[in-house]
């Protein structure tokens, strides 16, 4: 058969180098690459130039999208050596060049284009405006306040991008910006490693790759595909921002990075007196050494932060010291020759931790309903050993005006439907043997306060990353039939999956 | 343009079939076939004619280990069950059919892609790719960017990178995987008709000669008919038995 067309290397043998031995030309502005005008340079990073562009023409052959995208603002960012004395940069950018045309969604830079590695590599992205975290880290220490708004838009756009597949493996300041509407944006794939794509960086280099203060101890030890190594460089950039100082400090050896195997943080409150014991039990869970030790997924870690009552307590609340001597160095002696055992990939992690949510009509529904849909959760909790409860009442208040919260009887309506709610779960939680108390959190409740119950349980779920819903029918009856049913409008609008329970009927 | 790789089609017509159908929904316009058509399966003939009929427009096809026995006829030095397939095969292929897999190139290069059945660096002797060492010394022995091969029936994908560092990866069906012109690549489709990772499915790969893309597919047949025919036929009981449990 004929040589084909596209192949930019048509007819010539395997020769990589030919394009790696000699520099690239410099860039200049004005100078059009593959219908991209380079309009300005903006930053010169280590591994990249990154330039503001625009496209001279919507061109689908230059794998341009339609029209109305011309107004997204573009960045290209172009590999700043070939071939040189770094390989890192270039099979960095190779890695990157793979992975983000397969990432989607709002925590990511939408893709718009690539050049040929082996005429002029670049990537054409959308544009994130404003500063990277970075800025906000020479301000550290931040308000508490503002320290669990970054945690949380970060530990969320973490899960997004585990649920595609990803471990970002280079969770930094300046590799986070935040969009206009407030959402984390994840940059820099160079490092990364997808579940479903080659690792070409398998074996490439015989150190950890990471940014020193913020690899996990299992990257430390040269495992790449663990979703919970994000979460640990999300811990450490809390305790930062927390603190202002940094919990393992900046090791520029091999030697140095492995002491976070045994060596554990000072806690927080050693160094900042107003940091509740929640926070510094979020944030010394976040650091554990061992993964299966630390929150289970970014949903879960951004759940911890938005409800701080519900984090369960343990001794990391109120450690005061570092742990003694003996202690670690048991747990150096146990690192020493240990491999990192549990190898678990994006996908079966976020699997295994699910967050299941159960909204309970307590107030008003069956005894019969009530006892199927209990029936139910404990079932799906039985196959799900790793999920996480949220257990859910809705409290309708008036749209205008406020209700009398307070009844007659003093006892606030409010407290009453959390006695109810625990008291349904009662069961369920004996049943299971579930620890409700400090030590594994893996049931809480909540009641929402809403003047429409479909909405707030969708919003709910959403905002907490919730996996699949479990909730009851309404039973038919003149007031649904004027009402609506509440779990038709979450089924139809919620982002995750609804189970809808109904009670056993009786033969008619 | 898309390039459809078949290979260890193994005289079993039903994956065949379902594979060709699913490259043809895909869009494949041309075909590469990577050795071992006949052996195991109760369809020597059909198979063969279906891989001469698709040579005689323009697809590629290579040598296998067993297409060469099925020509040579059983050996005294092969173990009892190989030798019963052999001459059992031998015996249902015609003269036309034993010239066309005899006539088998070992290799086929087209532009920067190398075709073979075991490997780059001694295709006759029919040595497997079973580790990284082996995919390293197969992609060293060619000139070619990137390598397709078969005779291990397990889908695999390795790259070499130019400071010799080495992957292994083991691939998701459908997820369509770029292969980057930075790096050697060598791709092992997986066995259409005798597919061994405890999956039935029948194993190709396709690949998009312009946008470098390689996408994996595992498609489900009619295992149950190739196995009844192989009983039918009189050969090994463990050779229906594996079409159905995919051992």
């Amino acid at each position: 058969m004929a040589a084909e067309i596209g192949n930019t290397d048509a007819g010539v043998p395997f020769e990589v180098a030919a394009p790696a031995t000699h520099p690239l030309r410099p860039l200049q502005a004005g100078q059009v690459i593959d219908g991209f005008r380079l309009e300005r340079h903006l930053h010169q990073g280590g591994m990249a130039h990154l330039w503001q562009v625009s496209t001279v023409e919507a061109d689908s052959a230059n794998g341009m999208p339609p029209g109305s995208d011309n107004l997204m603002p573009l960045i290209m960012k172009v590999p700043r050596i070939l071939g040189g004395e770094d390989p890192t940069s270039i099979v960095g950018f190779e890695v990157e060049q793979m992975i983000l045309p397969k990432l989607s969604g709002i925590h990511v830079p939408r893709f718009v284009a690539k050049g040929d590695i082996t005429r002029q590599p670049y990537i054409v992205m959308e544009r994130i405006a404003g500063d990277s975290l970075r800025s906000r880290f020479d301000a550290a220490p931040l308000p508490i306040a503002e320290v669990v708004s970054i945690g949380t838009r970060v530990a969320t756009a973490l899960h997004d991008l585990h649920r595609q597949h990803l471990v970002h493996l280079d969770v930094k300041p300046s590799n986070i910006m935040f969009r206009e509407s407030g959402e984390a944006v994840l940059v820099d794939f160079g490092l990364s490693r997808h579940d479903h794509l080659p690792d070409l960086l398998d074996e490439e280099f015989e150190l950890p790759m990471g940014t020193a203060p913020y690899m996990s101890p299992e990257q430390v030890q040269f495992v790449r595909n663990d979703p919970r190594s994000d979460l640990f460089a999300l811990g450490v950039m809390l305790y930062h921002l927390t603190t202002g100082e940094r919990p393992f400090g900046s090791p520029d050896s091999v030697r140095g990075l492995r002491e976070r195997l045994y060596r554990d943080p000072l806690p927080p409150r050693t160094l900042r007196i107003d940091c509740p014991p929640w926070l510094q039990e979020i944030i010394l869970q976040a650091l554990e050494p061992l993964p299966d030790k630390r929150q289970q997924t970014g949903a879960q870690l951004a759940f911890e932060l938005q409800n701080p009552d519900q984090v369960p307590l343990t001794e990391r609340a109120t450690r005061r010291s570092r742990s003694g001597t003996m202690k670690v160095l048991g747990r150096w002696f146990s690192a020493m020759g240990a491999e990192p055992t549990a190898r678990v990939d994006a996908t079966n992690q976020l699997a295994r931790s699910p967050i299941l949510l159960v909204a309970v009509d307590v107030a008003n529904a069956e005894r019969e309903l009530l006892d199927t849909l209990r029936l139910t959760v404990e079932r799906l909790l039985q196959t799900e050993p790793g999920a996480r409860l949220a257990c859910l009442a809705v409290m309708k208040i008036n749209r205008i005006g406020m209700d009398e919260l307070m009844e007659r009887d003093g006892s606030s309506k409010h407290v009453n439907l959390l006695v109810q709610l625990k008291h349904w779960a009662r069961p369920l939680v004996q049943s299971l043997k579930l620890p409700t108390d400090a030590q594994a959190g893996r049931v809480t409740f909540h009641v929402l306060e809403a003047p429409d119950t479909a909405t707030a349980i969708i919003d709910y779920a959403r905002k907490n990353q919730v996996d699949h819903i479990v909730m009851g029918a309404r039973s038919s009856g003149v007031l649904r039939r004027y009402l609506g049913s509440v779990s038709t409008q979450v089924v139809s609008q919620a982002d995750c999956s609804v189970t809808v329970v109904r009670a056993p009927a009786p033969e008619r | 343009m898309k390039l459809a790789l078949v290979t260890d089609l193994h005289a079993n017509r039903e994956a065949v079939e379902a594979v060709l159908a699913h490259a043809q929904s895909q869009g494949a316009e041309q075909h590469a076939f990577l050795g071992d058509f006949v052996g195991y399966g109760a369809d020597p003939g059909w198979v063969v004619d279906c891989v001469r009929e698709h040579v005689s427009r323009g697809a590629f096809a290579v040598k296998g280990n067993h297409d060469a026995a099925a020509v040579m006829g059983p050996q005294p030095t092969m173990v009892n069950d190989a030798r019963e397939v052999v001459a059992w095969t031998h015996e249902q292929l015609q003269p036309d059919q034993l010239d066309f897999l005899a006539s088998l190139p070992f290799t086929a290069i087209d532009d920067t892609r190398l075709f073979v059945h075991a490997n780059a660096f001694a295709p006759p002797e029919w040595g497997y790719i079973h580790a990284r060492s082996d995919a390293v010394q197969s992609m060293q022995a060619t000139a070619c960017r990137i390598t397709f091969c078969g005779h291990v029936h397990e889908p695999r994908l390795y790259h070499l990178a130019t400071t010799g560092k080495v992957g292994e990866f083991a691939p998701v069906p459908d997820v369509v995987i770029p292969l980057s012109p930075q790096r050697q690549w060598l791709v092992i489709p997986g066995s259409t008709g005798q597919p061994r990772d405890n999956n039935p499915a029948a194993c190709y790969a396709m690949f998009d000669t312009q946008s470098a893309e390689l996408t994996f597919h595992r498609i489900p047949y009619d295992h149950d008919t190739a196995a009844a025919k192989v009983r039918a036929a009189g050969l090994p009981e463990r050779l229906a038995q594996r079409l159905q449990d995919g051992g």
